[in-house]
C-alpha cells in the first residue's frame, strides 16, 4: 500500500503544474464552502439569537386565531386569566422551560402634543420580560440601561419613532388607545429609554408596564395577549413544542375555554425562511464543490492514464496484477484528494481565524455595525473533508479501471 | 524437457472482415538455457511469435507449451501471474518506469509483482545491479541515463525475479552498433551466470550472428533452424 502511494506521489510531482492547478481548484472549492458555512452559520446564529433573545422568545402561546390576525393586534382575542393560569401550570411541568413572560399587546396613537402617529405597544412585566428576552435591555441606545426594563408611568420607544417624532429621553408623551368596547382612553408617559430597531416582527415595538397597559385599556380582568417562553436549551425546541401542544390540547374543553395555540419562533418570524434559504444555498454550494472536485480530478486522471499507456503496458507485461494497476491510479486520485483537503482545511481555518481576529462589521436592515464571528464545527469540517476525498477517489475510479483493463500488447504498441 | 514447444502454431489477426494470418503453422522447440534469435524481414511475424511465447497473446490454433503449461488455457489474470513468475521482458524502447531510479526499476517486480521481503529484495537488486555493471548509477532516473545504460537496467529487471526465460523483441534496435553488441554480450553472460533462456528478435545480421540458435521467419513461417555451434563445430 505504501509502495503504491509512493509511486502515485512521484507521478503527481512529475506533472507538477497540473497537479498544483488541480490542488488549487480543490483548495478554492473547499475554502469557499467552509467559509460560506462558517459565515452564514454565524450570521444565522446571530440573527436567530437576536430574534429569540430580544423579541420573540423561543416559543409563544396565543389564543387560537390571534396569530392569524396579529397585524391588527386584536384585543378580543386575548387570553383570559383562566387560560393564562392553565398555560402557567403546563409550563411548570416542563423542565426545559427556563421562564416565561405575559404580554398585553395593542395598537395605539402616540402623541408629543404637536404631532401624532401610530405605535405598537407591549405591556410587559419588566422582570419577567427581561428574563425571557435577555438581550432586550442591551438594545437600549439612549436612556437607562440598567434597573427595571420599564417602570410604571414610563415608556420605551423605538429609535425610528423617537427620531420621527423628535422626542428624547425624559420627554412626556401621550398614548391613546381604543379598548375592546370601542371607547378611547389616554395616558401620559415619560420616555425612559430608546431601543435600536431590529428586523423582524416586534423589532419596532414600544414597551410599557403591563399594569399601565391594562389600565389604559380598562381591562376588568388580567388578560394576556401572548405568552413568550424561554427555554434553557434551544435544542429542545421541537420536543417542548410537542409536549406543550399536547398539554394545552389535552385538558381543554372547547365549549368552556378558548383553545390555545403554540408557535415556535420560526413560525412567527420571516427570518426562518431566510434561514432555510441559507441552508438551501449551502447544499447548492456543496454540489458545486463536488462537481469541481469530480471534474478536475477526473480530468487529471484521464490525462494521466492516457499519457502513460505504454508505461501501463510495460508494468502489465511484466506481470503486475490488474488490481495493483487499479490501486496505483486510485492512489493518485486519493493523494490528490487528501492533499487538497488538507490544504483546503488549513487555508479555510486560517481565514476563519483571521476573520475573528480582524472582525468584519456589517449592517442588516435597521441594524448597524453587526460583528461577524464566523465559526465552524469540527464535525462540519470532517464531513466536507471526507466528501472531497471520497469524490476524488470516485473521480479516479473510471480512469483507473480503464488502466487496469488495458491489454498489454495494445498498450505497448501505443504511440 | 523442452522449455517451449510449438506445434502447428498459427495466429490470425482479424480486423472486421479482413483476416491477416501472421503465423502460419509454426513448429519449433526451444531448450532451457539456450540463446535464441528469431530473425526475418519486417512483417514476417517475429513480434507476434514472441508475444505468444511471452503469454501476452493467445494462439489462433495449434498448441504452444511453455514450461509444461498450455498457454492457450491461461486467462488474463493467470497469464499475468505466469509472466510475473517465469518470464522476463526486455523492450526495444527500454520502457523503464520514468519516476523510479535504476535501483527502484530493478526492484519493481519484487515489490509490485512478487512482494519479496525487504532484506531479500535489497540483496537481489544489488546482485543484479552489479551483474549488469550499473551499481554506480543506482540512483539515476531513466532520463539521466544513456540508452545502453537503460537497457542494462532493463536486463537486470527482466532477471531479478529469477525468470526462467527472458524475451526481448528487438532489444538493440534503438542502440548504436557498439552498444548493441555489448548488450547482447551482457545477455549472453547473464545466460551463462543464471542459466536463463534468452529469446530475442532482430534483423541486424551482426547481432543475429551472436545467437547460438537462430530461427528464420518469412511471411509467418519458420523456414529454418540454424544451430550455429553445430555449424561452427562442423
Ligand atoms: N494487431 C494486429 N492486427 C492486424 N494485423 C497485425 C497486428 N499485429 C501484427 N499484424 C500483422 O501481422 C504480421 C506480422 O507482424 P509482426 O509485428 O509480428 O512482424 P515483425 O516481424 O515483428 O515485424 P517488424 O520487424 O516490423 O517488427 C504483419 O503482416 C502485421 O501487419
Ligand atoms: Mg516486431
Amino acid at each position: 500500500m505504501l509502495d503504491v502511494l509512493q509511486i502515485a506521489g512521484r507521478n503527481l510531482s512529475r506533472y507538477r503544474r497540473r497537479t498544483l492547478l488541480t490542488l488549487l481548484l480543490i483548495v478554492i472549492g473547499m475554502v469557499a464552502v467552509l467559509l460560506f458555512i462558517a459565515v452564514t452559520g454565524s450570521f444565522k446564529a446571530m440573527m436567530v439569537g437576536q430574534i429569540t433573545d430580544s423579541v420573540l422568545g423561543h416559543l409563544e402561546v396565543h389564543r387560537k386565531g390571534y396569530v392569524a390576525s396579529i397585524d391588527t393586534l386584536p384585543l378580543n382575542l386575548n387570553m383570559q386569566p383562566g387560560a393564562v393560569a392553565r398555560v402557567g401550570e403546563a409550563l411548570e411541568q416542563i423542565d426545559a422551560v427556563e421562564t416565561w413572560s405575559p404580554r398585553v399587546k395593542f395598537g395605539a396613537m402616540f402623541s408629543n402634543f404637536t404631532e401624532t402617529t401610530s405605535i405598537r405597544v407591549n405591556g410587559v412585566d419588566p422582570g419577567r420580560e427581561a428574563a425571557t428576552v435577555p438581550l432586550l435591555p442591551g438594545r437600549m441606545i439612549e436612556g437607562a440601561r440598567d434597573g427595571a426594563l420599564v417602570g410604571k408611568g414610563e415608556i420605551v420607544i423605538p429609535v425610528l419613532l423617537a427620531r420621527g417624532m423628535k422626542v428624547a429621553v425624559g420627554d412626556t408623551v401621550v398614548v391613546v388607545a381604543t379598548n375592546r368596547d370601542g371607547s378611547v382612553n389616554g395616558k401620559t408617559f415619560v420616555i425612559r429609554s430608546i431601543t435600536e430597531g431590529i428586523s423582524g416582527p416586534g423589532g419596532r415595538d414600544g414597551y410599557i408596564h403591563i399594569d399601565d397597559a391594562r389600565d389604559l385599556l380598562r381591562m376588568k380582568e388580567a388578560e394576556v395577549s401572548e405568552i413568550a417562553i424561554r427555554l434553557s436549551d434551544p435544542a429542545q425546541l421541537e420536543r417542548v413544542t410537542g409536549v406543550l401542544r399536547q398539554a394545552l390540547a389535552g385538558g381543554s374543553n372547547p365549549e368552556a375555554k378558548p383553545v390555545l395555540e403554540v408557535h415556535t419562533w420560526a413560525e412567527l418570524s420571516p427570518f426562518a425562511s431566510l434561514a432555510k434559504m441559507i441552508d438551501l444555498m449551502t447544499v447548492f454550494i456543496k454540489v458545486v464543490l463536488v462537481s469541481i472536485v469530480l471534474v478536475s480530478v477526473m480530468n487529471v486522471m484521464v490525462m494521466a492514464v492516457y499519457e502513460r499507456i505504454r508505461e501501463i503496458g510495460t508494468i502489465a507485461a511484466i506481470g503486475t496484477p490488474p488490481s495493483r494497476i487499479l490501486s496505483l491510479f486510485l492512489g493518485e486520485g486519493l493523494l490528490l484528494g487528501v492533499i487538497g483537503t488538507a490544504l483546503g482545511t488549513a487555508v479555510s481555518l486560517a481565514v476563519i481565524y483571521a476573520l475573528n481576529v480582524w472582525p468584519v462589521h456589517f449592517a442588516f436592515g435597521q441594524q448597524q455595525d453587526l460583528v461577524l464571528a464566523p465559526e465552524i464545527g469540527a464535525l462540519q469540517v470532517a464531513g466536507i473533508a471526507l466528501m472531497v476525498v471520497g469524490v476524488a477517489l470516485l473521480a479516479s475510479l473510471q480512469p483507473a479501471w480503464k488502466a487496469a483493463r488495458l491489454d498489454p500488447i495494445d498498450a505497448l504498441r501505443h504511440v | 524437457m523442452s522449455l517451449v514447444i510449438a506445434s502447428d502454431l498459427t495466429k490470425i489477426y482479424r480486423a472486421g472482415d479482413i483476416e491477416v494470418p501472421a503465423i502460419k503453422g509454426a513448429d519449433f522447440v526451444i531448450e532451457p538455457a539456450s540463446f535464441v534469435a528469431f530473425v526475418g524481414p519486417s512483417g514476417s511475424g517475429k513480434s507476434t511469435l514472441l508475444n505468444m511465447i511471452g503469454c501476452l497473446d493467445h494462439p489462433s490454433s495449434g498448441t504452444l507449451t511453455v514450461l509444461d503449461t498450455d498457454i492457450a488455457k491461461l486467462d488474463r489474470r493467470a497469464a499475468a501471474e505466469f509472466r510475473g513468475k517465469y518470464i522476463g521482458f526486455i523492450f526495444q524502447d527500454f520502457n523503464l518506469v520514468p519516476v523510479l531510479t535504476a535501483y527502484e526499476n530493478i526492484e519493481y517486480p519484487l515489490r509490485m509483482v512478487q512482494q519479496w521481503p525487504a532484506a531479500k529484495r535489497r540483496e537481489q537488486v544489488m546482485r543484479l545491479l552489479t551483474a549488469v555493471g550499473m551499481e554506480a548509477q543506482a540512483d539515476k532516473r531513466p532520463d539521466q541515463m544513456s540508452g545502453g545504460q537503460k537497457q542494462r537496467v532493463a536486463v537486470a529487471r527482466a532477471l531479478v525475479s529469477n525468470a526462467r526465460m527472458v524475451l526481448a523483441d528487438e532489444p538493440t534496435a534503438n542502440l548504436d552498433h557498439d552498444t548493441a553488441y555489448r548488450i547482447i554480450e551482457l545477455m549472453r553472460r547473464m545466460r551463462d551466470e543464471f542459466g536463463t533462456t534468452f529469446i530475442f528478435s532482430t534483423h541486424d545480421p551482426k547481432i543475429m550472428a551472436e545467437a547460438e540458435v537462430t530461427f528464420t521467419l518469412e511471411d509467418g513461417r519458420v523456414l529454418s533452424r540454424n544451430n550455429q555451434q553445430e555449424v561452427a563445430h562442423a
